[in-house]
């Protein structure tokens, strides 16, 4: 969304160099959740709808506190709601607030063939150019999280921003601004790393959360929303959660070996051709053998 | 359809009927815009044919459609032609001889029949690359209707598609050439539907025999 301030570290669907390629900002901003004192009161997700000026849409109530199964096109922030009973028989009501991941190695990306639908600036925001979308929904399938969503009335994809917009200003985005809890914190990616690193060990050490941890997936290249979990050792309670997260191979094996397998055996056999017609040409006809040169007697 | 509608020139003889010949070019037709388009989305250097063709957004929109159109061709190719497309002992020893083939030395190819082993191997590779093309495609046509626990099959269909697309690219060079340059008379013949004797004899011994009874009807 806002192109001319942000520089560019990687273009989806795009040949050539990119403009912030191999630049860098002091630093990439990071989201950090900690799930230990989510209340569930659906702030962000308001805050969300309200600074993002998404339409209201209907919700589904499937008798749980979740607005609604899953995130939409125009629904970019949801809290899943999820139930867990202890080994002890205790119960774990546990909330985590979902959205895009803003990873530093986006799948979504990688998967897009179109230039320029699907940017990740330096300071680490994946954003989507709706302008630029086709409607293929690659990203999708090269999503591990479920995050990017098709509006169907103009096949072109959404997901949260990370309010681009705002953090550009040096604004922190909506969702952070609403969460009455303090639950959810904006800054660096060393500061909220190091600040999630030291909610985890409290859990640890000063609660009864031997298995607290910091959920920033290698798989992906690490993420710009990190989240704090009292099990750390079993994301997947968390409204499936993905243990350990990375592009599908098979989209890597695609945009990877396929591609460059495919480009040399078409070209390959392009000049193949032509070299097999330079020596031998065309087949001969009985009535043309009986004449070789060409000329009729 | 009846052959006789058609004028054959004297010592030609009718080889595509209509039918044969029109659903040839509704494939040709559809293939190559799911070519072009297809090659847009598979690499960026090449995302500029989209462009010329309408836009992405629209190319996006129409390849599917056009698979839909190429399918039922290649379907109705299976229907017309799969009786002919059984491999006989003479399309083994036509393989063990293909270096001759490819070479020009077509003297020394064992007589093929109306189509020659590569022509079947051609056929069958078409109709199992549209078989996987379109599976693979109906998926990425719509992989938001896809549910989660179904996402195996969008991963699939996206190494798949292309995979399929490539082999078929290789049969479509192969076959252009064959058909434009290689072998002379091939392109009138499915275009007017008619080749020489000369040409039947040459490339399709077999089939040459059995019309030279009736030179003017090609089969039945």
């Amino acid at each position: 969304m806002s192109q001319e301030i942000l520089r560019i570290q990687k273009i989806s669907g795009h040949s050539g160099t990119v403009p912030g390629e191999d630049t860098q900002r002091e630093y990439t901003v990071c989201k950090l959740i900690d799930t230990t004192t989510c209340i569930g009161c659906k702030a962000c997700e308001v805050a969300c709808m309200e600074w993002n000026d998404l339409p209201f849409g209907e919700t589904v109530f499937d008798n749980t506190y979740q607005t609604m199964p899953e995130t939409r096109w125009n629904y970019w922030n949801l809290i899943l709601f999820n139930e867990h009973e202890r080994e002890d028989g205790t119960l774990m009501w546990l909330m985590r607030k979902n959205q895009c991941m803003h990873c530093a190695e986006p799948g979504c990306l990688a998967a897009c063939p179109s230039d320029g639908a699907i940017v990740q600036y330096t300071n680490g925001i994946v954003d989507f150019q709706q302008a630029n979308c086709i409607g293929c929904g690659y990203c999708i399938t090269g999503c591990p999280f479920d995050i990017p969503k098709m509006n169907p009335k103009t096949n072109r994809v959404f997901k949260c921003t990370l309010c681009t917009d705002r953090v550009s200003e040096g604004l922190e985005p909506a969702c952070i601004k609403s969460c009455p809890t303090g639950c959810l914190h904006f800054g660096s990616k060393d500061d909220m790393k190091f600040l999630a690193e030291t909610r985890a060990k409290q859990l640890r050490e000063h609660s009864n959360h031997p298995n607290a941890g910091v959920y920033d997936p290698p798989g992906v290249g690490g993420t710009g929303v990190i989240y704090v979990l009292h099990d750390a050792t079993q994301p997947e309670l968390y409204g499936g959660l993905p243990r350990d997260p990375h592009i599908p191979w098979t989209v890597k094996l695609w945009k990877g070996p396929l591609k460059w397998l495919g480009n040399v055996a078409m070209v390959g056999g392009l000049i193949g051709l032509v070299v097999h017609y330079l020596r031998f040409g065309p087949k001969a006809h009985e009535d043309e053998d009986a004449h070789p040169g060409g000329t009729k007697s | 359809m009846s052959t006789s509608e058609q004028s054959i020139p004297r010592g030609h003889v009718l080889r595509y009927t209509l039918k044969e010949r029109l659903t040839h070019w509704v494939a040709a037709g559809a293939y190559i815009y799911l070519l072009l388009t297809g090659l847009a989305f598979w690499s960026p250097w090449l995302f500029w044919i989209a462009v010329i063709l309408g836009g992405a957004p629209v190319s996006r929109m129409l390849h599917p459609w056009a698979g839909l159109i190429f399918f039922s061709a290649v379907w109705q190719m299976y229907v017309m032609w799969s009786p002919q497309m059984h491999t006989t002992d003479v399309d083994k020893a036509w393989w063990k001889a293909v270096t001759y083939y490819s070479t020009n030395q077509d003297d020394k190819m064992p007589p093929a029949g109306r189509y020659n082993a590569g022509q079947k191997f051609l056929f069958w590779g078409f109709f199992w690359g549209a078989v996987a093309l379109l599976a693979s495609g109906l998926v990425l046509w719509f992989p938001e209707r896809i549910p989660w626990n179904l996402r195996f099959l969008r991963y699939t269909s996206v190494m798949i598609h292309p995979a399929a697309a490539l082999f078929t690219i290789g049969l479509f060079l192969i076959h252009i050439y064959m058909g434009v340059f290689a072998e002379r008379g091939a392109l009138s013949s499915v275009i007017r539907g008619d080749v020489t004797l000369a040409f039947a004899k040459r490339f399709h011994p077999g089939w040459y025999k059995e019309i030279v009874g009736d030179s003017t009807t090609p089969r039945k």
